[in-house]
């Protein structure tokens, strides 16, 4: 259950970013997670709920941006959406890839008042 | 986060004002979750470099063999390399204490209910032991196929083991470790006869994840393979830079 930590990093973040904003209320946070950012959704809101209670996060409307795979091939240069991390090139059926998109996992942005 | 590390940085963030009446402001955050995680990561790694240590971070399943590995290894180049080990373990210095058996530096971490090391526990780890200059310290994660692969420990190499006792679906199963690894060290295949396991199915699985992933087929038991792992390892030492 990484994603605990995951969440507690997340609160570490907003505590900190809010009060550079000299801000004490969080009205929303908006978070970018890819598919292959190893957290599983799930677990993630699970962590949530049980993590923000009582701090700066818990009466926050959370965002939360799925991202999709997407990787390049390093054989035919082709770009092309990638569902696993183990799929072949759909065009030269390679499995020389770079994920480009997919391994994101950040705090985008806050709404603060 | 301790004060020792005094790793919080004050970068600029933009300030939009959203709402004039509710005073709303907008605060574009773009911070990576693990930030932290990875600051403290490149630092242990800066350490690492300074004093030319090879750092490997060994991670499995539990019961793969990764303590195995590194009593035999230990054992087998105590002549050759300098060697210290950073045990973590949920519970109990059970580990470590198989590790002291072959006379060598170690120092347990317990996570608790953590799943996985993270750098801040290796910084501190690693702040108690007095490394020597140009040695190999092993880091056995804990025994967890999932967790430990998102936190980067500031190791040079990420070592993945499973053995041929797990079945040979693991790579498309558990892909992070895998793509996130540089060798890959298929353990216990002295009991290949014994179970339904097909190794190069398990490899081409494992080259499917990693293309760069490197391979090593070994039984901790009878020794056979032992000594690729031996080259392996000799080939990562660098050379002792001369002051
Ligand atoms: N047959 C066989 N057994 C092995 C081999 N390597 C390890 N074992 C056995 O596998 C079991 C687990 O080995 P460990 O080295 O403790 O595994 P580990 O990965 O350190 O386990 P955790 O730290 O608990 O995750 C032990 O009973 C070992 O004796 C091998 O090559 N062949
Ligand atoms: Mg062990
Ligand atoms: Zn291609």
């Amino acid at each position: 259950m990484h994603e605990l930590s995951v969440v507690m990093s997340i609160i570490d973040i907003a505590q900190k970013e809010s009060s550079k904003a000299n801000a004490s209320i969080i009205d929303e946070i908006e978070i970018d997670i890819g598919c292959f950012s190893t957290v599983e959704i799930d677990a993630f809101e699970f962590a949530w709920q049980q993590a923000v209670k009582e701090t700066i996060l818990e009466t926050t409307v959370k965002k939360v941006n799925h991202i999709k795979g997407k990787a390049k091939c390093l054989n035919c240069s082709a770009e092309f959406a990638l569902e696993n991390i183990y799929d072949a090139c759909p065009v030269c059926g390679e499995h020389l890839i770079d994920i480009i998109e997919g391994k994101e996992l950040r705090v985008k942005s806050l709404i603060v008042s | 986060m301790c004060a020792t590390c005094g790793c919080g940085t004050d970068d600029s963030h933009d300030l939009k004002e959203l709402d004039h009446h509710h005073h709303k402001k907008i605060v574009d955050v773009e911070k990576d979750v693990l930030h932290e995680n990875n600051l403290l990561a490149q630092r242990n790694r800066g350490y690492f470099e300074a004093k030319n240590i090879l750092a490997l971070n060994l991670v499995s399943s539990p019961g793969s063999g990764k303590t195995s590995l590194l009593e035999r290894t230990l054992i087998d180049l105590k002549n050759e390399l300098d060697f210290a080990v950073i045990e973590g373990d949920q519970q109990t210095s059970n580990d470590a204490d198989r590790i002291h058996a072959t006379e060598t530096k170690v120092t347990q971490i317990n996570t608790g209910k953590g799943c996985h090391l993270d750098a801040h526990m290796v910084l501190h780890a690693v702040q108690g032991m007095k490394l020597t200059q140009n040695s190999i310290l092993f880091i056995e994660n804990v025994g967890n196929l999932i967790c430990p692969a998102m936190f980067d420990l500031g190791e040079k190499e990420r070592v993945v083991i499973i053995s041929v006792t797990e079945g040979d679906d693991k790579p498309l199963k558990y892909p992070d470790m895998f793509y996130s690894s540089t060798l890959c060290i298929i353990n216990k295949i002295d009991l290949l006869p014994y179970v339904p396991f097909d190794i190069e199915k398990v490899k081409a699985n494992a080259k499917k994840v990693n293309h760069k992933l490197e391979i090593i087929e070994l039984s901790c038991t009878s020794g056979e393979g032992l000594e690729l792992w031996y080259n392996w390892l000799k080939s990562k030492v660098l050379a002792p830079e001369i002051a």
